[in-house]
């Protein structure tokens, strides 16, 4: 027989103002299976907690219903109180009279009669709660990151120096990202280069970081803990170990004509080659679709009987690595729109309108020009180059309705750098809002303005167009009565949108996460579980989950360190028990659980009988893969499979208690 | 083969010379242009601006007689024309409430099915498939294809590609012979409406659009709007005030183009009816290399 004790709470006056809890008290009390039942000012404080635990001694309780706020609160705080009492904390439920009944109604005989029903609910589940015992997981302490760029390298080191195995996986010949090709950073215009490349040195150098550039991620199973990861290492058609990254191959490859990505196609790199000269690690690699030797059939081979070392390997396979990590920290940045997919702007046609990444390229010291910005079409110095903020941004007919957050501030730094090197020239800002919401951002910005003279004009540009040898930019400035403004331009640099990496979406279905419309990564709350994703274990960092500068993007690589330091800490973890358990003498083995588990947590089988002869199959659920979503209860034809904690009979006790009908 | 047409004001009256060229270049494919008995004006900038429902009855009653008609496409040369009918069919299909208040006032079915062809879709669906046939002259000389504005947009109803720099127009140059030439100004506003109000600031648009028409080495402008049409062409002198040039290139409508290379007559193209002399666009007519 049920001895339930009952516990309803004022919650200072957020319930008492508009629910009798008095009255609530003394009915409840009458419900079957209650024991005992009282009111409180706080249950969750201290005094309120300890009122449960000498409940439970003295009148022997075997279930507890806290009728209070929303069990998001403090389902937690109960359930140990529960456990200090003695009995199982899973035989406590909280009944939410707070969200659900008294902040939403006035206070009128109804209301606590709503109440009261709620609690009648509860009452009626923790009569037929089961005793749960957390399920406890194994963990691997290694940890997978997955890109190689500011974010995975800061998540990485974060991991490696609390003492775990690291394993990094970077798609590109070297790891670096994004702001190895950057100039200087705002606010403090520091060189990118110099900061990250020694940061860069340590990921490769460190005894727990293991790297594999030039490979990707090709499969995950596994769960929490226990994750484990296919890993394709594309061919190299280099030996590494041979390799000693003397050049030389690179400098008689005699197919000089591929654009070079780092440079953002503003020069040409060979077919064997390093991105860039602080590469990391700095070995070469074949680009097969444009090397002559593949695309032609063993034509060529120079770059084999240039090299020494004998590392050329032509012959070279994609091959595969299986490893095993406890948590994933996902840090694979972001894209960038390019000019082509601006119409008005000439779609990508006008040589001398480029993009921020091309900017960055031409003031960068290691860059094509050598930091002298010169136009790609000529060569000439400009003496008026306009900057076009919200490129693609924040337009909905464009479909980016979003902010990409960096580009306020590295259009002021465009324009700056422009200014520094060319006194005379004039630049010019068209802007919508100027958003520098960033320590030292708001400054920076009117530095550009007032110290480096830099034109900002609110409006529009509506087209771009030749003429002459000019680049015409026309536009409208709407502090000035909406006045049309055109400039006689020479060169044009539009901070082009960020979008999210054209491969994240099936990144994101080998990983099981969620990602948004845009494609970025979509996190667990966005405010209490910014760095988490829905599965848990794997973690973000950086610009794959939304548009980021650096600062940001290392602050979340950290927090996501920590989260996979923190389930490193022990060598077992606790999980929730309320996932689904099979009946697996009732069940018929259709199977269709197994379609519909969004996690993928429900497996085949078999059931044998005493001489190990196969009888029928049935469905068996991972508990370390479930999430205790409910769609396989939902499913399961004959009722084999239930929630727990939430149970088919639970759920149904609940209503058929507001029925008044006895189940 | 039988095509609705739905003729709007100006083409019976400043833009005849649209309607002649469309009809002759029709006939000459064998093609026949029905129009919609007793239709009724599209509403144009004024009931838009004035009553949403009376913007959308307009046009909608025009759409019921073409249905009644037994019509299952209409070709509205007028780029404004198609932009009310479409807009108005469009949200007649979207919203049930509105399609049922607006037949209560008409008292008339509306089935929305019926398939809206600007002239450019017209030339595209019915003149491409046998333009080999009947193009027998080259129009010897470069082009400027203008849009204007109602001919892309908005994005919602117009199934133009490529809204900010269209190519389609220049698609059916290309098949009268012509050069056409890249230019800025394809997509500008002419200044529309305000030709008769604020003369000055059509005068000053469309002269930036000729301006930038001639610079980039245009012998002829090709429109499809009769408005666009009458601003370029009708404008000159306020035009010549406020930028003080002479700028003497003849504005074209895409038929009469499309006609001068099908071999037909001037005349019957309409083409002495412009302000603007059309002679230099008459006179480059080769013969199409066989």
């Amino acid at each position: 027989m049920a001895r339930i004790g009952v516990f309803i709470c004022h919650c200072g006056e957020n319930i008492s103002a508009t629910v009798d809890v008095v009255k609530v008290a003394e009915v409840a009390s009458t419900f079957a299976g209650v024991a005992f039942s009282t009111e409180y000012k706080y249950m969750c404080s201290a005094p309120g907690q300890d009122k449960i635990v000498q409940a439970i001694k003295e009148h022997k309780l075997t279930g507890i219903v806290v009728a209070a706020c929303s069990p998001r609160m403090h389902e937690q705080t109960f359930r140990k109180a529960t456990a200090e009492g003695g009995i199982n904390p899973f035989l406590c439920e909280m009944a939410n009279i707070r969200e659900h009944c008294s902040w939403v109604h006035d206070r009128t005989d109804e209301t606590t009669d709503k109440a009261i029903d709620i609690v009648r609910t509860l009452v009626a589940k923790v009569r037929r709660n089961a005793p749960l015992f957390p399920i406890k997981v194994p963990v691997t302490k290694t940890a997978l990151v997955i890109g190689g760029g500011i974010g995975g390298i800061q998540a990485a080191l974060d991991i490696a120096n609390a003492g775990h195995k690291v394993i990094m996986v970077e798609k590109q010949p070297s790891i670096g990202g994004h702001m190895s090709q950057l100039s200087e950073t705002f606010p403090t215009l520091d060189c990118s280069q110099c900061i990250l490349t020694p940061r860069m040195v340590e990921v490769s150098q460190h005894p727990n970081i293991t790297l594999h550039t030039y490979a990707e991620v090709e499969s995950i199973s596994g769960f929490i803990g226990n994750f484990d990861v296919k890993i394709k290492m594309k061919a190299k058609s280099v030996d590494s170990s041979k390799c000693t990254g003397c050049g030389e191959c690179w400098q008689k490859c005699p197919n000089k004509k591929i654009p070079d990505e780092f440079n953002a196609g503003l020069s040409n790199r060979t077919a064997i080659y390093t991105p860039f000269p602080q590469a990391v690690p700095n070995k070469p690699v074949i680009d097969r679709v444009n090397c002559t030797w593949f695309t032609k059939g063993g034509k060529c081979g120079i770059c084999k009987k240039m090299c020494k070392a004998e590392a050329i390997d032509y012959e070279m396979q994609d091959s595969f690595i299986d490893i095993k990590v406890g948590a994933i920290v996902t840090a694979t940045g972001f894209d960038l729109k390019h000019t082509d997919f601006f119409p008005e702007y000439g779609y990508g046609e006008f040589k001398d309108v480029i993009d921020g990444m091309q900017f960055e390229r031409l003031a960068s010291a290691s860059g094509p020009t050598a930091g002298v910005i010169r136009r790609p079409s000529d060569g000439k110095i400009p003496e008026n180059i306009v900057f076009i903020a919200c490129a693609g941004s924040r337009d909905k007919a464009k479909g980016i309705e979003y902010c990409s957050k960096i580009c306020c501030m590295y259009t002021a730094k465009h324009a700056m750098l422009y200014k520094h090197k060319n006194h005379a020239g004039k630049a010019y800002v068209f802007y919508m809002d100027i958003r520098a919401g960033g320590k030292g951002y708001d400054e920076f910005v009117r530095r550009a303005i007032e110290e480096d003279e830099v034109q900002y004009i609110r409006g529009r540009v509506s087209r771009v167009y030749e003429k002459d040898g000019k680049l015409m930019v026309k536009g409208v400035d709407t502090l000035m009565n909406s006045t049309p403004v055109d400039i006689e331009a020479d060169m044009v640099v539009l901070a082009t949108a960020i979008v999210a990496n054209k491969d994240s979406e099936a990144l994101a279905q080998k990983l099981h996460i969620s990602y948004d419309k845009h494609h970025f990564f979509a996190e667990a709350h966005p405010k209490l579980k910014p760095v988490e994703t829905n599965t848990a274990g794997i973690m973000l960092a950086g610009a794959c989950q939304s548009a980021k500068d650096i600062p940001e993007t290392v602050s979340q690589a950290s927090a996501s360190a920590s989260k996979a330091i923190a389930l490193f800490s022990n060598s077992e973890m606790s999980r929730d028990p309320s996932v689904a358990s099979v009946n697996n003498t009732n069940c018929t083995g259709c199977l269709l659980c197994m379609e519909v588990c969004p996690y993928l947590a429900i497996d085949k089988e078999e059931i044998k009988d005493r001489s190990g002869n196969l009888m029928r199959y049935a469905a068996r659920v991972n508990s370390g893969l479930c999430q205790g979503c409910g769609t396989c209860v939902a499913m399961c034809r004959n009722k084999s499979i239930d929630l727990q904690g939430f149970s088919n009979e639970q759920m149904l006790g609940e209503v058929m208690s507001l029925l008044n009908k006895p189940f | 083969m039988k095509i609705g047409y739905y003729p709007g004001c100006s083409l019976e009256g400043t833009s005849k010379e649209y309607s002649d060229s469309l009809f002759a270049v029709a006939e000459k494919c064998g093609i026949t242009l029905e129009a919609i008995n007793d239709w009724n004006c599209c509403g144009a900038s004024a009931a838009h601006s004035m009553n949403h429902d009376l913007a959308v009855a307009l046009p909608a009653r025009t759409l019921a007689l073409a249905e009644q008609q037994g019509l299952t496409e209409i070709v509205i040369p007028c780029a404004a024309c198609y932009s009310r009918l479409s807009q108005s069919q469009n949200e007649l299909n979207d919203n049930y409430v509105t399609k049922s208040r607006i037949e209560s006032y008409l008292d008339l079915k509306i089935s929305g099915t019926i398939k809206l062809l600007t002239v450019i879709d017209f030339l595209k669906k019915y003149i491409y498939p046998v333009a080999d046939q009947h193009v027998v002259n080259k129009l010897n000389q470069k082009t400027a294809c203008y849009y204007g504005c109602m001919l892309v947009r908005p994005k919602e109803i117009t199934v133009i590609e490529r809204t900010e720099d269209p190519l389609e127009m220049e698609d059916v140059m290309k098949i009268a012979g012509a050069t056409p030439v890249k230019w800025a100004y394809k997509t500008e506003c002419c200044g529309a409406g305000l030709s008769v109000s604020k003369t000055d600031i059509v005068a000053k648009l469309s002269g930036k659009i000729l301006e930038d028409a001639v610079s980039n080495g245009a012998e002829s402008i090709i429109v499809a709007c009769p408005m666009c049409h009458m601003n370029l062409d009708m404008r000159r002198p306020e035009i010549k005030k406020q930028i003080n040039k002479d700028i003497n290139i003849p504005v074209l409508f895409i038929t009469q183009a499309l006609g001068l290379s099908m071999g037909i007559a001037a005349d019957k193209l309409g083409l002495n009816k412009h302000f603007v002399d059309t002679d230099t666009a008459v006179k480059c007519i080769i013969k199409k290399e066989a």
